[in-house]
């Protein structure tokens, strides 16, 4: 990072319209681009913080551009750069990718109202919400070397034209690479505004939609992607924490005297929920956590049943008073009540759990004043770019450096950041020596915060022409948007609609994993229309077909779904296709095909068929990626993964009793067919997951004449819905 | 403490930790070899793989004085001069890595392999490769990738 003088007079270096302000760096070689609306505080910015900028240019032509999101493997560290580099018409070769710093009001995306900004790598919305960001700070950078290069040449900036990292004019016959022009480099002033309609249509891109390795791929083949996990710092200590398997529970540690005289421990740290270690080495940490002798007090999740809250689910969806009213469309009253054909079924979901692969932990450095702080994190991000930190040590915001790390996997686990204010308490107790936190792998699933249980009870009605007038959804459980998401039906023209939301309260930590309540939502719908589909002997694609009439871009990836996988051909024996529909963003219909042991009640997928309407597709290999890696998540997730809690306590503790997907059971194949869009790009890193329940359920339906509605369908589960 | 003698990538370390104490983390933290990761601690997820004598081994179940001076340690770092070894290259022509913490893990134990069984079928791979779990779903790409690697690598005499 390349700080700027802050003696250097404003006027030299900043020019500002409305949206962009550029600022020329220390060296006065540096064209630094700063996206921010607000000029007095771009003023303030510029006597007091170090200046940075979305991209470093050199006079060699190396360029480093910044991605201001999370890399979780969903491939920002590409995708958002490449967009910048595309309107920059830069030299793709000679660009280097980093990290932008944590600081919102300069590298901040599309906030959630209007006019605000954030840096939170959550809900798919990277591309979605930076796709303009970046592509006005690309143009805006090729603007000034297209100024500069018209003033050294004095010729018309309109003669001038951009390709690959270099600018050339062809009445002269002259050409100069971008590196060349930083010396020369001058500002237009006023500073040329970029509206969109300055920036390239997309059938004019040359990057964006190409075939581009991704950037951080040979540093994670060759060992040295650094994950927080990797930080290691002189004089650095460790420390771990025991929580418990009860969440809420109070500790009261009973052989603190026993802990304080074990090798290596230096501090013995107690929160309201858990014990913290502080000690010279990991395994020294390790060793006293495994001796800690703690009496746990009751919870409010003390009587917490997971397998049989569902029976109180049930009632709660049962009585008459709706709960919260998410959507209403028509009078689902009235048109049951002339229905020729109705429909209820419930659904239900257990707990998930994230397991994402690199355990959460941090390393946090407090200054000896506990007046400033460095935190190397991989994280989500979040609205507090500073992770909560500032408030616990009670000082500014800009006195805490968060140095973002790759991301061991996210899927909503890192958009909460209690692991950093954890570290951060016991790092305090240590100062000014830094501090890696590490939670353990049992620590990560006894004091996992679940994507939480819920029971969806769908009643539907269906005319004497078989069309679906009527949908009803009431969606029970703990969490409110957590179990409420993705039960709006925008594409089905189904003219009387309810969703509503019934609270529970369990006590159990809870947070947003890969699509939210889209996953046991869609399950609910998907299933339910193909189980429709199914009574009246309809096929289910062409049942859709007739629902998604006036949803053409849906539509369309129904169709081509059904054409991928050959819908309407021959299947081997024993064999059945599922359908499912699902929307988060971008849109996607799922075709899988299945087979079922009989004797085992397993179930296997033999090929999974994607057709997707992303809008634009910035980086087409990668959302090949996303589509695979959702799928093969959803297939783990609804085979096979179940938390379940007795009187509170978490039953689950490491890989052994929580079984993950592995290679032996995925598809011969997962095909996506991307459709072609010039639309704005939507998210793709959820789309994919929720369609695995449905899409297995219905071609289970297909094959056996019974539904599966329970998640996770495990080969017990399966057994006992062929048996009945 | 006890003070140990280790060879890791042909190089000769010394550390002093207690006995008992995991190889993951006097490779990770004490010798900073953390391109070898942490996952379960209980040999379940592979991703602490690394070679011992060209045997793949979890690092997270074997204690430092289960290893002797004589046993030649491979991490990933090692595995290659830079970054190039049939495996690592098939990895990036797949373009197999997500999150990528997995992926070292992955990476020895398919080196490993095909050390063994330089043409293994598919159903080989998979059997052989299911003991390394990724959370992002990778499986089509890392079983893609191990084909490209058995089909570029140098064919041994039989």
């Amino acid at each position: 990072m390349e700080p700027s003088n802050p003696n250097i007079d404003r006027r030299q270096f900043l020019k500002t319209s409305s949206s962009v302000a550029l600022f020329i760096g220390a060296s006065g070689l540096l064209p630094q681009l700063v996206s921010c609306s607000d000029q007095k505080q771009m003023a303030t910015l510029a006597r007091t913080e170090s200046l940075t900028a979305w991209v470093r240019l050199s006079e060699d032509g190396e360029m480093t551009v910044y991605n201001p999101a999370a890399e979780m493997g969903q491939g920002s560290m590409t995708s958002l750069p490449l967009l910048f580099a595309e309107e920059m018409d830069a030299d793709w070769s000679r660009v280097r990718v980093e990290f932008a710093p944590q600081e919102a009001e300069i590298y901040g995306g599309e906030g959630w109202r209007p006019g605000t900004k954030l840096m939170f790598t959550v809900g798919s919305r990277t591309t979605n919400s930076y796709y303009t960001v970046m592509r006005k700070a690309g143009a805006q950078a090729r603007h000034v070397l297209l100024y500069s290069a018209a003033k050294h040449w004095d010729v018309p900036l309109n003669e001038l034209t951009t390709a690959n990292g270099v600018v050339t004019h062809a009445g002269s016959k002259r050409q100069m690479d971008y590196g060349s022009l930083v010396p020369l480099l001058e500002l237009p002033d006023p500073l040329a505004e970029i509206e969109e309609g300055d920036l390239k249509h997309p059938k004019e891109f040359q990057l964006v939609g190409k075939v581009i390795p991704r950037t951080e791929i040979p540093a994670k083949v060759d060992g040295s992607a650094q994950f927080a996990i990797d930080i290691r710092l002189p004089d650095m200590v460790y420390g771990v924490m025991e929580r418990g398997n009860l969440h809420g529970a109070t500790p009261t540690l009973t052989n603190e005297s026993e802990i304080r005289t074990m090798d290596g421990v230096l501090k013995i740290v107690t929160l309201p929920y858990a014990i913290g270690i502080i000690a010279s080495s990991l395994e020294q940490a390790l060793e006293a956590k495994k001796h800690l002798k703690i009496d746990w007090s009751t919870s409010a999740a003390s009587s917490h049943n997971s397998q049989e809250v569902y029976e109180v689910y049930e009632k709660m969806a049962s009585k008459t008073k709706p709960g919260k009213i998410l959507i209403q469309k028509g009078d689902v009253a009235a048109a049951m009540k002339k229905a020729s054909k109705t429909y209820t079924a419930d659904f239900r979901n257990d707990y998930v759990c994230h397991a994402q692969m690199e355990p959460l932990n941090a390393v946090v450095q407090v200054a000896a004043d506990l007046q400033s702080a460095d935190v190397w994190v991989g994280s989500q991000q979040g609205p507090d770019t500073k992770l909560g930190v500032p408030t616990i040590l009670g000082i500014p915001p800009e006195k805490v450096n968060v140095h973002l790390q790759y991301l061991g996997g996210g899927f909503g686990r890192r958009s909460m950041n209690d692991f950093v204010e954890e570290c951060t308490l016991l790092a305090r107790e240590v100062a000014p020596r830094p501090l890696k936190l590490m939670w353990t792998r049992e620590d990560d699933f006894t004091y996992g915060a679940f994507r939480p249980l819920s029971l969806q009870r769908i009643e539907a009605g269906t005319d004497s022409a078989g069309r679906l007038i009527s949908f009803s959804h009431c969606v029970v459980g703990d969490g409110g948007n957590l179990v409420a998401s993705g039960a709006a039906n925008d594409h089905y023209d189904i003219p009387n609609q309810l969703a509503e939301w019934r609270e529970a309260s369990n006590g159990i930590r809870l947070k947003h994993w890969r699509a939210v309540g889209h996953g046991p939502n869609k399950f609910a719908i998907e299933c339910t229309i193909d189980e429709i589909a199914h009574d009246q002997g309809i096929d289910p694609v062409a049942f859709r077909r007739k629902l998604m009439s006036d949803s053409p871009r849906a539509l369309a990836t129904l169709e081509k779904a059904a054409e991928l996988s050959d819908w309407n051909g021959v299947t081997l024996p024993g064999r059945a296709k599922g359908v499912a529909f699902v929307e988060h963003g971008s849109l996607g219909t799922g075709i899988c095909e299945i087979s079922i042991d009989r004797d085992t009640g397993v179930i296997r997928v033999h090929n999974f068929w994607i057709a997707l309407d992303a809008g634009v597709v910035v980086h087409p290999d990668n959302v090949r990626a996303q589509m695979e890696g959702g799928i093969l998540m959803g297939m783990s997730s609804v085979l096979k993964e179940q938390i379940t809690i007795e009187k509170g306590r978490v039953q689950q503790k490491n890989f052994n009793t929580y079984e993950l997907l592995r290679m032996q059971e995925i598809p011969d194949t997962i095909e996506t067919y991307l459709i072609d869009s010039e639309m704005h790009p939507e998210g793709v890193g959820e789309t994919a997951t929720p369609m695995v329940a449905c899409a297995i359920a219905n071609a289970f339906l297909k094959l056996t004449g019974k539904p599966l509605r329970h998640m996770p369908f495990t080969p017990d589960r399966v057994l006992e819905v062929l048996n009945s | 403490m006890p003070a140990y003698t280790l060879t890791v990538n042909g190089k000769v370390h010394r550390v002093e930790v207690a006995e008992g104490t995991s190889l993951l983390w006097v490779l990770r933290e004490h010798l900073g070899f953390t391109g070898t990761k942490y996952g379960c601690g209980i040999a379940l997820c592979g991703a602490c793989v690394i070679h011992i004598d060209s045997q793949p081994v979890r690092a997270c179940v074997l204690n430092i004085e289960a290893v002797s001076q004589n046993q030649s340690i491979t991490t990933i770092e090692g595995l290659s001069e830079s970054g190039d070894h049939p495996v690592q290259r098939a990895w990036i022509e797949a373009q197999a890595p997500q999150c990528g913490y997995c992926q070292s893990g992955q990476i020895m134990q398919a080196a490993a392999l095909l050390e063994s069984n330089p043409n293994p079928s598919r159903q080989e791979i998979k059997s052989y490769m299911s003991s390394v779990l990724c959370r992002c779903g990778t499986y089509m790409r890392i079983l893609k990738a191990v084909e490209l690697a058995a089909e570029q690598q140098p064919q041994k005499e039989s």
